[in-house]
């Protein structure tokens, strides 16, 4: 199993990435009033078609050839609906996809959100020509990181420049203490 | 709070580094990160090889992922490239190992042959 959510996100970012996805949006709220964390990857793939979105959760459903079993989306499904929460796969052939976990915020089997700077710094520094958007809101407020729009500042000079990388590290760490109540 | 202006520094910076990595000739380092792999804690060892290449200001290294290499027992794995050297593949890494494969391989120039798959392996 995956410690924790981020790595959840790291591994389903996989999917949308063997997808041929150009745009990945990956949000995470919680909401401690509802007692609901929700968490979604919605990418621009090439999507599937409904009979294969229908059990791609299954881990004896893959579309990859070198192995019978794939656990990505199982793994999730299995940890949102253990912690009272739900599993939804929407995918459309040609569109994208998008995956949404929810779990109940103050379950006690919820896995805990991990370092999502961790995950973005590992997806952008390996994946320069995909663009990433990354929305976080907790009750304290929220965070958002557009890899458009730091392309836009730093131009000709490449995004997974390991400056570039430590930079935008530090921002997610920076940006999520302070809507986690930290500072 | 950072602001997402401080990137026109770094962006200054770098540019006055010069040589960007435009096709470079440089070392590959591919990171295995199928489930298996960030299961078995390939994220810790990606972000150790970009930590390493900040800190040593290695400029011509490209840090890359790929799928699951296939050897899933061993991950994670790592596949380092150089120029005009075969392929070299280190199995149960982690950051530790990471700095020494920087240290002695990557700017030095010899394998840590004790973590390849084939030392491993036997």
């Amino acid at each position: 199993m995956l410690q924790d959510l981020s790595l959840h996100i790291l591994d389903l970012v996989q999917n949308s990435l063997a997808a041929q996805a150009s745009l990945v949006q990956i949000s995470i709220i919680e909401d401690s009033e509802k007692n609901l964390l929700v968490l979604s990857i919605k990418d621009n793939g090439r999507g599937m078609e409904a009979s294969l979105a229908a059990k791609a959760a299954d881990p004896f459903v893959t579309s990859r050839k070198t192995r019978r079993v794939g656990l990505g989306l199982a793994f999730l499904k299995a940890s949102a609906e253990a912690c009272d929460g739900h599993f939804m796969l929407l995918s459309k052939k040609g569109k994208g996809t998008e995956v949404t976990a929810s779990f109940a915020l103050n379950h006690i089997d919820r896995p805990p959100l991990g370092e999502m700077e961790d995950t973005l710094a590992s997806l952008i520094a390996c994946n320069p020509s995909i663009d990433f958007v990354y929305e976080h809101s907790t009750s304290y407020g929220k965070f958002q990181l557009d890899t458009r729009e730091i392309r836009a500042i730093i131009k000709d000079v490449p995004i997974n420049d390991v400056d570039i990388i430590q930079w935008i590290h530090n921002y997610i760490k920076e940006g999520l203490d302070e809507i986690n109540g930290g500072a | 709070m950072k602001s997402i202006k401080e990137l026109e520094e770094i962006r200054k910076r770098a540019l006055e580094s010069v040589n960007l990595r435009k096709d470079s000739k440089g070392t590959r380092v591919v990171v295995g990160m199928g489930t298996c792999g960030i299961a078995a804690g390939a994220r810790p060892v990606l972000l150790a090889f970009l930590e390493e290449a900040q800190k040593r200001n290695l400029k011509d290294i490209v840090i890359t992922q790929t799928g699951c290499i296939g050897v899933c027992r061993l991950e994670p794995m790592v596949e380092v490239y150089m120029p005009g050297e075969e392929k070299v593949t280190y199995v149960k890494m982690t950051p530790e190992k990471v700095k020494r494969i920087v240290a002695e391989h990557i700017v030095n120039g010899h394998v840590v042959t004790e973590y390849t798959i084939g030392a491993v392996e036997k």
